[in-house]
């Protein structure tokens, strides 16, 4: 019962927020909102006993990724109103869309089940069952070569994110380590041989 | 009794309301990411509940991936974002039309 309530308040929230996020006229609240709406979904993944993936929601999606957003969005000097235009005119087409998609996928599970019989209660897991032992388990023994590659698909967007932001400005003095390390003493220092100006 | 279909639902009611945000905010590309990372929840929303319901764990290792996938999409879309405002001034998708698409 408690399960229920609590579903029903999380999915509100959910739902509410998704709207503000596409709704905010001011980007930082979009950010904000697009926050609640993770924090929320973690929520209802731990309804789910998926406590390792709400987890990593939370640590990765809000720590990392909405971070670098919240980040993007303060630095970057944007003219909201200017992007705005169209907003209403979009905004019938939009509903319509969203419409049509929500029915469609509602229709599909409510009305019509496709020949397919939904599970309709989940089994109960034992007692000190653990859900990040298990997905370790099988993330290291079955998934192993695309754990891996996750790993390269993260390497590359690191080398990809500071190519693409790295900037040489020309005319700014900056030390270069390289050249320092190879100077030599003969490109610094010319000994020269002369006489003593102060006679003895 | 919250049963698979009311988590499918919940979903997809999620999908919608991205998809209208891309359609609403067409201009804005900041939105338009911020879009694409809901509708990325709402599909590993999907992968996680039937994976509770059907009792098989493969759905949250994918989940894993699509977190992973996510966070480098998000981290090259920012840093071609900054790129372009750097060099526009603006990032409104109406003035992307160097290649004339």
């Amino acid at each position: 019962m408690l399960i229920t309530i609590l579903f029903w308040v999380y999915a509100a929230v959910l739902v509410g927020a998704a709207t503000g996020v596409i709704l905010a006229r001011n980007p930082v609240h979009a950010v904000l909102l697009l926050v609640l709406c993770f924090v929320t979904a973690a929520a209802l993944w731990l309804l789910l006993e998926a406590e390792f993936l709400a987890v990593v929601l939370v640590l990765v999606y809000v720590g990392a990724v909405m971070v670098l957003f919240l980040f993007v969005v303060m630095m970057l000097d944007v003219n909201v109103e200017e992007l705005r235009r169209g907003f209403v005119r979009n905004a019938p087409l939009a509903a319509l869309v969203a419409v049509i998609v929500a029915l469609e996928l509602g229709y599909a599970l409510w009305v019509r089940r496709l020949g397919v019989e939904l599970p309709g209660t989940k089994a109960p897991l034992p007692a000190g069952h653990s859900n990040t032992a298990e997905i370790g388990t099988v993330l290291y023994t079955d998934y192993v070569w695309p754990f891996q590659l996750a790993a390269v698909v993260l390497l590359i967007a690191i080398v990809a994110a500071i190519a693409l932001t790295l900037r040489h400005r020309p005319g700014v003095r900056q030390q270069d380590v390289g050249r320092q390390v190879a100077v030599r003493p003969a490109a610094r220092v010319r000994l020269v041989r002369m006489r003593s100006e102060h006679e003895p | 009794m919250i049963t698979l279909a009311h988590y499918l639902t919940l979903a997809g009611v999620l999908f919608a309301i991205a998809v209208a945000g891309i359609f609403l905010n067409r201009r804005n590309v900041i939105v338009l990411l911020m879009c694409i990372e809901l509708l990325l929840l709402a599909v590993n929303f999907n992968f996680v509940a039937f994976s509770r319901f059907l009792g098989l764990l493969d759905g949250q290792v994918f989940v894993f991936f699509i977190l992973t996938v996510a966070a480098a999409e998000a981290a090259i879309g920012l840093a071609i974002l900054v790129v372009l405002f750097r060099q526009r001034r603006s990032i409104n998708v109406e003035d992307l039309d160097a290649m004339k698409g």
